[in-house]
């Protein structure tokens, strides 16, 4: 890589290791392991406390909700990455909208306009790109990760947030990944269901992206 | 005519204008890129669908230079 395409901000995080597809795979693997150890056992505990007792039935039903809620909201934070951020003003908003249209093909234009993520493949996979972070969805659509990630001027409005992350994915993906915080590792599913209602066609849109 | 823009509060602010055979507009554009250099953002040039560059100087042959701020990990 030349040094005009990696992103200057890397020197902000020189000890983490470069974000790559092999460094996601591993992630992923974790990320999975993870979530089968903190729920087979409360699954399981309740499983045997109903099978001893079944007296104890109401405290198996608090086991496999704790197997419920933990994955819930590991998505939850998941989602959140890609929620809308922060106060609208409408004027800047308008002229920013329109640079960022301008970065955007036609579909991808109208699907950010529709639901206020912009749509960017790239080597990785499919990425949605929103005002504080961004979502991946990785080939073949059956595992995404999900990245915080910001501007760090307080005053952008919404459409120059994203504008900003867009650019600097464009630059270098992986160094994009890189400066960005990991959030989240796992079913597409589990995030869908957590995000706002605008927004689940974009992942939607990406993860049919990510399939072909 | 290229264009550097800044993003900013109020969406963009366009910083400079230049033409390829206006030398005197370019050395007023490379002013003003370096200040804003300075002031900590960042030289990027789109280039299409997925590509764009990060500039240390500003290029003339540049339709477009975006001066952003920095990112990072929230």
């Amino acid at each position: 890589m030349t040094a005009g395409q990696a992103l200057p901000e890397l020197a902000s995080v020189p000890w983490r290791a470069r974000t790559d597809a092999r460094w996601l795979r591993r992630w992923e693997r974790i990320w999975h392991a993870w979530t089968l150890l903190y729920t087979v056992p409360f699954v399981a505990a309740g499983a045997v406390m109903v099978w001893l007792a079944p007296i104890a039935t109401p405290v198996a039903i608090v086991a496999a909700a704790h197997a419920w809620i933990i994955p819930e909201l590991y998505a939850a934070r998941g989602a959140t990455v890609a929620r809308p951020k922060g106060v609208r003003d409408r004027g800047a908003e308008t002229v920013a909208q329109g640079l960022l249209g301008d970065l955007l093909d036609g579909p991808e234009r109208r699907l950010q306009r529709d639901t206020g993520l912009a749509l960017e493949h790239g080597r990785l996979g499919t990425w949605l790109v929103g005002e504080a972070g961004a979502l991946l969805v990785r080939p073949g659509g059956r595992r995404m990760h999900a990245f915080c990630v910001s501007a760090t001027e307080a005053d952008l409005p919404p459409s120059d947030r994203i504008a900003h992350l867009l650019l600097a994915l464009r630059v270098d993906e992986e160094g994009f990944a890189t400066v960005a915080n990991h959030t989240f590792a796992g079913a597409p599913w589990r995030v869908r269901r957590r995000l706002p209602a605008r927004m689940r066609p974009a992942l939607d849109a990406a993860r049919r992206a990510a399939s072909r | 005519m290229a264009q550097l823009i800044r993003m900013d509060g109020t969406g963009h602010t366009t910083l400079a204008e230049w033409t390829a055979a206006d030398d005197a507009a370019f050395e007023e554009a490379v002013d003003e890129f370096r200040s804003q250099l300075e002031l900590g953002y960042i030289g990027t040039v789109p280039e299409g669908p997925g590509k764009a560059s990060h500039v240390r100087q500003l290029p003339r042959e540049a339709d477009l230079v975006i001066m952003r701020r920095p990112i990072a990990g929230g």
